[in-house]
């Protein structure tokens, strides 16, 4: 498929692969987590191997994913500091859920909302890391105190970060001509103007 | 392994009841602390009915032998030399699970029938439901639980429950001595127990009495100490034993309550989107781009 050759490059090949990443291995991480984090999820283990081959694997993916996110915090860190527009921009979010963006500041490559899904995927995954050592029995031993703190935090902080993921993904699906940008980079003219002006302007110089 | 004549009363991660038609009698192992001589006979039972064999260790100066509890190790004998009232006494508590009524370590577990309780108090591992995570030694208020080096499961006493199942006395009790290690109904060892303490305060331990702990409901091994207000004197044996209140946070109503606000969130997209529509780009800014191009 030939696309617009003026479509605007909004990821390049790195980018993608490293959010692909990221993203594939935390929907394992996801799936093998909730196995544990109720009886309810506890068959989501079968699809890893049983329960031990869950308890196994899930700590080393998360290794793995943390390793990633490093790399993609370092690439897209810059890009996520907060302005008094993106300030305003969450001032009126309420808006914006309502589906009327007309009133909402002109945004950059990312808007106020994205910024603060960047920040708190940071904290979340910082969180769930260190936790996330205290409770991994097979190679570190801690005193039990710390693991039980570990396994509280890794259990409030896992939920919080799937909701949060939850929302990522379907402001993805809502906002129509984005997924595109993950598969293959590139955004239309068009959605760029009506989304992320500042970043259309900036790209284009008009 | 589930034997039939055992009824099962709690079964880890597992949210409905479980068969409760058959009743049973609450059994318990009582150890009298001030008949125990510490000959270790309880520890060689304890290995030759469980097949379990430790590694040989080294002296570490002390009589403490194993030094604690392990995979292979599901009792152990601690010795501590206190003083009290002017005199030195030689404290030897065998240590091992307690059989809460209440057990943390079933609470903490995540695998469905790794852990049981018992009707008759029992709390036992099931070693091929158990997925090795180790949680149960965050929920155990004893430090009870020890996890396989080899093959990373956990293991604890079982207060052979084989053996109860077919009306017998566990290995401990049948190979002590002295009669330290009582067994029978748990109402039956509260009244020998009693019958202890009287005779224990007579002889001048006024502070004697029964070590069966409220905060975890009561246990199925419970000790006669001659120093009832001290258990700490007795190798660090807790006050006041209780389920970690994190244990208690990590495993009680915030999960299914998180679980629902997960579901809430997906179905709140879901009706959002249906609700409010996509956000698309106006068909404005389009033809805006395309007036541009056309020029």
């Amino acid at each position: 498929m030939i696309r617009d050759p003026k479509d605007l490059q909004r990821y390049d090949a790195g980018e993608r692969a490293n959010h692909w990443v990221v993203g594939i291995s935390f929907i394992l991480l996801g799936l093998s987590g909730l196995a544990f984090f109720h009886p309810a999820f506890f068959p989501l283990t079968q699809l890893f191997g049983g329960g031990t081959w869950a308890r196994i694997l899930h700590p080393y993916i998360g290794v793995f994913m943390a390793f990633f996110f490093v790399l993609l915090f370092l690439r897209f860190h810059k890009l996520n500091k907060m302005t008094d527009a993106d300030r305003e921009w969450l001032s009126r979010a309420k808006e914006m859920v309502d589906g009327n963006d007309h009133n909402m500041p002109e945004a950059g490559k990312y808007n106020g909302g994205q910024k603060m899904m960047f920040w708190w995927m940071t904290i979340c995954m910082v969180l769930m890391t260190v936790s996330g050592i205290f409770i991994w029995k097979a190679q570190f031993t801690v005193p039990v105190d710390l693991a039980r703190v570990g396994a509280v935090v890794h259990a409030a902080v896992g939920a919080l970060m799937i909701a949060l993921i939850m929302v990522h993904v379907y402001a993805a699906i809502w906002t129509k001509g984005t997924i595109r940008a993950m598969w293959y980079g590139t955004v239309t003219r068009a959605w760029a103007k009506q989304h992320h002006r500042a970043w259309y302007r900036q790209m284009t110089g008009k | 392994m589930a034997l039939q004549s055992l009824d099962i009363k709690q079964r880890s991660a597992t949210t409905t009841p479980a068969p409760q038609a058959r009743q049973t009698i609450e059994i318990a192992k009582l150890i009298d602390v001030s008949a125990c001589i510490g000959c270790k006979a309880c520890q060689v039972a304890c290995m030759e009915w469980n097949d379990v064999r430790d590694e040989v260790g080294s002296c570490v100066g002390v009589y403490d032998n194993p030094v604690d509890l392990t995979e292979n190790s599901w009792t152990v004998m601690r010795y501590a030399e206190v003083e009290e009232q002017g005199k030195l006494e030689w404290l030897i508590r065998k240590d091992g699970c307690m059989h809460c009524s209440d057990p943390g370590c079933l609470k903490a577990c995540p695998a469905p029938g790794a852990i049981i309780q018992y009707a008759n108090g029992i709390v036992d591992f099931h070693q091929e439901n158990c997925i090795g995570c180790g949680y149960c030694v965050s929920g155990c208020p004893f430090n009870v639980p020890r996890i396989s080096k080899k093959d990373s499961k956990a293991y604890k006493c079982t207060l052979c429950s084989d053996r109860v199942a077919v009306n017998q006395a566990p290995a401990c009790a049948k190979a002590c001595p002295t009669g330290a290690i009582q067994f029978g109904s748990k109402e039956d060892m509260k009244d020998y127990a009693a019958k202890r303490i009287t005779d224990l305060k007579e002889r001048g331990y006024e502070k004697a009495g029964l070590y069966d702990p409220e905060g975890v409901g009561g246990t199925h091994v419970m000790y006669v100490l001659h120093h009832a207000d001290k258990p700490n004197l007795y190798s660090g044996l807790p006050v006041n034993p209780s389920i970690s209140p994190l244990v208690a946070l990590w495993k009680g109503a915030t999960k299914p309550l998180a679980t629902l606000a997960l579901a809430g969130v997906a179905l709140g997209s879901l009706f959002h989107y249906v609700m409010k529509g996509p956000n698309e780009v106006s068909k404005e800014i389009e033809k805006e781009v395309e007036k541009e191009d056309a020029q």
